[in-house]
């Protein structure tokens, strides 16, 4: 599977909006006199509080949290959640049975599975974030000046994006891989590449629309800049489709990175713990009936990426309510 | 018009009953009450009208006249009843087949009302299968519903898909399927709300036509007193969920008896009211909220002869003569209620034109074709003076206030001056001193303000970049606007949408007079909002032009409105202006034809104006437009021969008073009565597809 | 209608113009020497100027260009550097892949428009949360993932779940039976999407307007649903469909690992492990091909569905 992309924007984790209420209830009533709040504090505090109160109250996100924050002990603090190393030859010998002598048993090579885990976090979570937060930059801005622009740049452009969009982004990334290299930089940077159109999209629908706003035309008849427009005036109301679109993409990101490595593209070192790497290594141990070594790296890949999900459906929710 | 026949009192059951209702909405747990006890009938074949501002309760009163309660809605205590049937006790299949057979219900926005992707005759069949007719029967019968609500064509039209009907058209297909099962009760909810004037008056003469054909009692919910009082018989006045006043039209809106009708009637500028004669009459306060908890009598917040007893004691229904009632227990000091203040201050007009439109036209290019959406508009401005601009859509008013204000180049050969000088096309080019002298106020301050700033920044910004002040002195000028519309500083540091309506409105003005402009243009700034609020923003406005010797562009298409506030009118066609003058002689003696039938259109408050002069067809393309005079296709006086073929010159009439068109005052003085059943609505062509 | 199918038609072939230079200037940027990145550090001479020639990198750019439009046109793939031709290759993966393309839409479409449907109907009961959130949470966990699970807990324990998914020359029922798990693989992992957008398209037509005067008019719940909201609730859902589609084709590298299965993943893995540079391009330009077609199919459906959009240009 590829990074599900849709004409609908935000793909996958992050929930179509429906928060319509029903016909008849009570709508904002527009033409009332009636402040809405009581005032008093700024404004912004006081609706980020009550997102924030919802978002921390929210099981999903504290899930979600809980995991992700493990994970991330993993990768910068190996040691603290296990004594052996990633490559040692323990005494449990290869294949032993996990809840036995080690936790989670040994693969094939005599390496203890849980070490292996802890210790394969890192290169995932090195390079999906900083792919993710590349990614996001490059399509938030391209988003907001083709939105705002429009013109035959931004129908060129968007060609180019679909083009790029109608192949799936593993087969887009292998061809990549292929040709450049398999370095870390170059995954960073082939995964964030492959993101940018997707993003792009999605910003871009929403400067469309905000550009259609009367606040916009406002500002062009003061004679703003484009520049202004774009960066203090639209971009401030896109922040929270950016921050959805981030934890979204970050979930894509794992998944596409976690796949590379499966299919073996990734990294100088075959031997070095990585989660895609090991199931790739150890799946054919299955049929075998030594199903844990590489049940279990398949398990922290799927944890992961739940546990970025529910943060970022939760937030999604939050920013909604 | 058509008389109502008398209803034979005792004997016929009430179309609607309604007794005692009280329903709330559950909202995240708490129910909020929305209806508190709300008592009326509609007796058989007559019209009922519920009037009140929004809030108020009356559209859910409408759904409720058809048990249509939303998902968190709940009926409390009451009845509901219709031609003897108790609704609120009938079981699910009676009441669809109550729904389906015995009444009907027209809503707001038509092309919302309509599945997109059915054709229309198979949408308007639906409404006769249900009754158990089969589906070739009932496309025949959808054949002569649509010929019953007097759309030519019918044929071509049940073939349609709705995207390809304008907004009229739908509404009248909608009536049709409400007519199917020939109703004992018709509900119509803010029918017209949305539609231009023209369209507006077409589709009200539809149902004050069929009326005398129908059997159908007529409940029609609307904000619009105007409306209530040229359809109705009889109306109630809701506030906070409760009826406060009911009586015949003439009663209720001449001789109104609670201080809420009184003070809603002082609100609008009736009877051709000027800003020169007296201020609008801003009821104080806000309407509560839905919801809200409220003392017994929903309205002593606001009501300057109110006492501690309103707060304690239900105020009773006081009969004033027969049949008017009020709910109030002083109703007796209904003449306590202040009448709204005289103006005394001196509108004066400068000499001098501060901002000329010189030959302006803006043609856009869509899609290969040129759209001219401007052809040839002269328009002037002195200091200090109001011009109202009258139209429909797709008359140019927007694309006008735009290319005025730079977002928009205007055409070769037209030009925009400031005290004579030439102004740079777009606002981006424009000198400084040229962009602080237009500024803009729009309809819709949800989408004008930026929902991420705070009012403090929104004003701020302007006054930095118009008038380059910054620092302190520039947090001084924001507090100074502030103040001069109102706004506390506890406003400065909210966002919009914690803000009502009219407090995000004076913001919006706040902001436009951030940089002391010499011409401000207001494109509907009051539509959005309810009429109490719009007189407040009226007031304001006159007083801001007073004070700073601003002038304005005010485009509205409310007519009182317009006539109220402005020196002088122009009326706008199709990107053409049709007529210009001072705003007296635009009320007498004679208009352009087009003027003429805007203004028969509109439905006034006071009573049912003289001849209504419908308009046939509907508005032309701006990208194919008529050749000749532009307005010849629909114009009732339309001279064969010379008005399809040349294009008329601005001719004078009097001083001041402009119209283009080649009839003379004598033939204008001619008085055209038109049968409004005769004229059939047209679809329009449809684009290629 | 003609109109909207022409200019879809267009736009494609622009999109499928763009990915061609795309795919062509790939290898032409690639620094250092691209044709021993593919054929491997240790290859030989002769290895390596084979290489090159297949990658066509001997050839001027327009040249390039010119040869790969002209093998997408003809059909005409060429052949490997082993002599085997990539035709005979593509179209037997290209078979494998729609065998299991086909079972798991057979799956997917009627589970996942149930579960958003009774999600939509169900909104805010417990049934609704569950629906949603499983399937928040299952989206993107990647295919091979949950293959690996199938294989470990259905496939090894049970003689019904077959572990390896090709079952050559077998008669259908088998082949069905061989292809069972990565077919559940791909349901678990787009139940959750395709059932999100399905319930958020229904809820958008329940409460719609029409829906409403459809009430009013009479109408029962099930005269509503059929004549009124399916329509324009399924909308959504067709459109993702058709990219989903593309998508399925191509991306199922992983999981065609996992269960040693020849389809069109496969196929591009080995090209680019064996350095057959014309089975590659061909395998790419195809899968490319059938997302545009797949969207273009979807788009159409869409545009019966809902006249309005026959008027619009088909993109924005």
């Amino acid at each position: 599977m590829s990074t599900g992309d849709s004409g609908t924007g935000a793909a996958g984790p992050a929930p179509q909006s429906v928060s319509q209420d029903l016909p008849g209830a009570p709508a904002p009533a527009a033409k009332s006199d009636t402040p809405k709040n009581d005032g008093g504090r700024s404004g912004r505090n006081q609706i980020r509080r009550e997102q924030r109160r919802v978002l921390f109250a929210s099981p999903a996100f504290i899930i979600g949290v809980l995991i992700v924050l493990f994970w991330i002990v993993a990768a910068i603090f190996p040691t603290l959640l296990t004594s052996a190393g990633e490559k040692e030859f323990v005494e449990a010998g290869p294949n032993s049975k996990p809840f036995g002598d080690s936790w989670l048993g040994t693969d094939s090579s005599g390496w203890d599975v849980y070490t292996r885990i802890i210790y394969g976090a890192r290169p995932i979570l090195i390079v999906a974030p900083i792919a993710t937060a590349l990614a996001i930059i490059v399509g938030t801005l391209l988003g907001l000046i083709m939105g705002y622009y429009r013109g035959w740049v931004d129908e060129v452009l968007s060609r180019v994006l679909e083009a790029i969009l109608s192949i799936p982004v593993i087969l887009m990334a292998i061809l990549v891989v292929t040709t450049f290299g398999k370095s870390t930089p170059i995954i960073v940077g082939t995964i964030a590449l492959l993101f940018v159109p997707a993003i792009t999209r999605t910003i871009r629908s929403a400067s469309i629309a905000e550009s259609d706003l009367d606040y916009v035309t406002s500002a062009k008849m003061r004679g703003e800049s484009g520049l202004f427009i774009v960066s203090r005036e639209i971009l401030p109301n896109v922040v929270g489709l950016v921050v959805v679109e981030l934890t979204v993409r970050l979930g894509y990101a794992i998944f596409t990175y976690a796949t590379l490595a499966f299919l073996g593209f990734v990294g100088a070192n075959v031997t070095d713990a990585d989660w895609g790497v090991d199931v790739a290594q150890q799946f054919n141990q299955i049929v075998n009936d030594r199903w844990w070594s590489s049940i279990f790296p398949a398990t922290a890949i799927a944890s992961l990426v739940i546990g970025v999900n529910l943060i970022a459906d939760s937030i999604d929710k939050a920013l909604k309510s | 018009m058509t008389t109502v026949e008398e209803p034979p009192a005792a004997t016929q059951h009430a179309a609607l009953s309604i007794d005692g209702l009280e329903m709330s909405y559950m909202v995240r747990g708490t129910p909020r009450a929305v209806l508190r006890g709300v008592t009326f009938d509609v007796r058989a074949g007559e019209a009922y009208g519920l009037v009140g501002e929004s809030g108020c309760g009356k559209s859910t009163t409408a759904y409720a006249a058809l048990r249509y309660l939303p998902g968190n809605g709940h009926i409390d205590a009451g009845t509901v009843t219709s031609d003897g049937q108790e609704l609120t006790a009938m079981s699910n299949r009676e009441l669809r087949e109550f729904r389906a057979r015995k009444a009907s219900m027209v809503f707001q926005d038509p092309v919302q009302a309509v599945n997109p992707v059915l054709k229309i005759g198979r949408q308007v069949a639906e409404a006769f299968e249900v009754m158990g007719q089969s589906k070739s029967e009932a496309k025949v019968s959808a054949l002569h519903a649509l010929e019953r609500v007097r759309i030519a064509a019918p044929e071509s039209v049940m073939e349609r898909y709705p995207h390809q009907l304008s907004g009229g058209m739908l509404q009248r297909v909608v009536i049709a399927m409400g007519l199917a099962c020939d109703p004992t009760l018709l509900v119509l909810d803010e029918p017209t709300t949305g539609l231009d004037a023209t369209v507006e008056a077409e589709v009200l003469d539809l149902v004050r036509d069929l009326r005398s054909e129908l059997n159908s009692a007529i409940l029609l919910i609307a904000h619009n007193l105007g409306v209530i009082r040229t359809m109705c018989d009889r109306v109630g006045v809701m506030y906070a969920g409760r009826i406060v006043e009911e009586g015949t039209v003439d009663e209720v809106f001449d001789n109104p008896s609670h201080p809420y009708t009184k003070g809603l009637l002082n609100s609008i500028p009736r009877k051709g009211l000027r800003k020169t004669d007296r201020e609008l009459f801003a009821i104080p306060g806000a309407a509560p909220p839905i919801g809200a908890s409220l003392p017994t009598c929903t309205y002593v917040d606001r009501c300057p002869i109110g006492t501690d007893l309103c707060r304690t004691d239900v105020p009773p229904i006081v009969e004033r003569s027969d049949g008017h009632w009020t709910r109030c227990h002083f109703p007796d000091r209904i003449g306590d209620v202040p009448e709204p203040d005289e103006v005394t201050v001196d509108y004066d007009i400068g000499t001098e034109q501060i901002i000329g439109v010189n030959h302006v036209s803006k043609t856009f290019r869509q899609r290969g074709h040129d759209v001219p959406a401007l052809v040839g508009v002269d328009l002037g401005f002195a200091e200090g003076e109001t011009l109202g601009l009258v139209g429909e859509s797709g008359s140019g008013k927007s694309t006008l206030a735009k290319t005025m204000l730079g977002v928009h180049e205007a055409d070769e050969g037209g030009e925009i001056t400031l005290r004579g000088r030439t102004m740079a096309g777009k606002a981006t080019s424009r000198i400084t001193e040229s962009v602080r002298a237009l500024s803009m106020v729009f309809q819709n301050p949800d989408s004008a303000l930026n929902r991420a700033w705070t009012v403090r920044r929104i004003l701020q910004r302007s006054v930095v970049k118009l008038t380059g002040v910054t620092g302190d002195a520039a947090d001084r000028r924001v507090e100074e606007i502030a103040e001069a519309m109102q706004l506390s500083s506890r406003h400065l540091d909210m966002r919009p949408r914690q803000l009502s309506g009219g407090l995000k409105q004076r913001v919006a003005i706040a902001r436009a007079f951030a940089g002391d402009p010499a011409v401000v243009v207001c494109d509907e700034p009051t539509s959005a909002l309810d009429v109490s609020v719009q007189a407040a923003i009226l007031n304001l406005l006159a007083r801001l032009q007073n004070e700073e010797r601003s002038s304005y562009l005010f485009i509205s298409h409310d007519i009182g409105v317009v006539r109220y506030l402005s020196d002088r009118i122009a009326v706008m066609y199709l990107g053409r202006i049709m007529e210009i003058g001072a705003t007296e002689t635009m009320f007498e003696g004679v208009n352009h034809p087009y003027t003429e039938a805007l203004l028969s259109a509109v439905p006034s408050v006071d009573g049912i104006a003289e001849d209504r002069i419908p308009l046939v067809g509907s508005i032309p393309s701006p990208a194919n437009p008529p050749p000749g005079c532009v307005f010849h296709t629909r114009c009732h006086r339309a001279i064969k021969g010379l008005c399809e073929v040349t294009v008329p010159e601005m001719v004078e009439l009097s001083p001041g008073h402009s119209i283009k068109c080649h009839l003379t005052v004598e033939q204008l003085k001619e008085p055209i009565h038109i049968d409004t059943d005769a004229v059939l609505a047209e679809p329009a062509a449809l684009d290629e597809s | 209608m003609l109109k909207f199918i022409a200019r879809r038609l267009f736009l494609a072939v622009v999109t499928l113009a763009i990915l061609l230079v795309i795919i062509t200037a790939i290898p032409n940027l690639a620094p250092g020497d691209p044709a021993r990145k593919v054929a491997g550090g240790t290859a030989s001479p002769e290895r390596l100027a084979q290489v090159t020639e297949d990658l066509g990198l001997n050839d001027s750019i327009p040249q390039q260009l010119a040869n790969t439009a002209k093998s997408v046109l003809t059909l005409d793939f060429g052949t490997s550097a082993a002599g085997q031709p990539v035709s005979d290759i593509l179209w037997s993966s290209l078979g494998n892949s729609t065998k299991l393309v086909v079972l798991s839409l057979v799956l997917i479409v009627p589970l996942s428009i149930l579960g958003g449907l009774i999600a939509a109907f169900k909104k805010d009961t417990w049934l609704d949360r569950v629906i949603v959130n499983v399937g928040v949470a299952f989206s993107a966990v990647p295919d091979f993932v949950a293959g690996v699970f199938l294989l470990a807990f259905l496939g090894v324990p049970y003689e019904f779940f077959k572990t390896q998914a090709s079952a050559p020359g077998e008669g259908p029922i088998t082949q069905i039976q061989h292809l069972l798990l990565p077919a559940l693989a791909v349901l678990a992992v787009y139940f959750g999407y395709l059932a999100r957008i399905t319930r958020a398209g229904t809820i958008n037509a329940l409460d719609a307007d029409y829906t409403r005067t459809a009430f009013m008019r009479g109408l029962s719940t099930r005269k509503v649903f059929r004549n009124h909201v399916a329509r324009n609730a399924l909308q959504p859902t067709v459109a993702v469909l058709g990219t989903q589609l593309g998508y399925l084709f191509g991306g199922m590298v992983a999981l065609e690992k996992v269960f040693n299965y020849p389809g069109v993943g496969k196929m591009i893995l080995d090209a680019v492990e064996g350095a057959n540079y014309p089975a590659l391009r061909a395998g790419v330009l195809t899968v490319a091909i059938i997302y545009m077609l797949a969207t273009l199919a979807a788009d159409l459906l869409v545009a019966y569905m809902n006249p309005r959009t026959r008027q619009s240009l088909g993109d924005n």
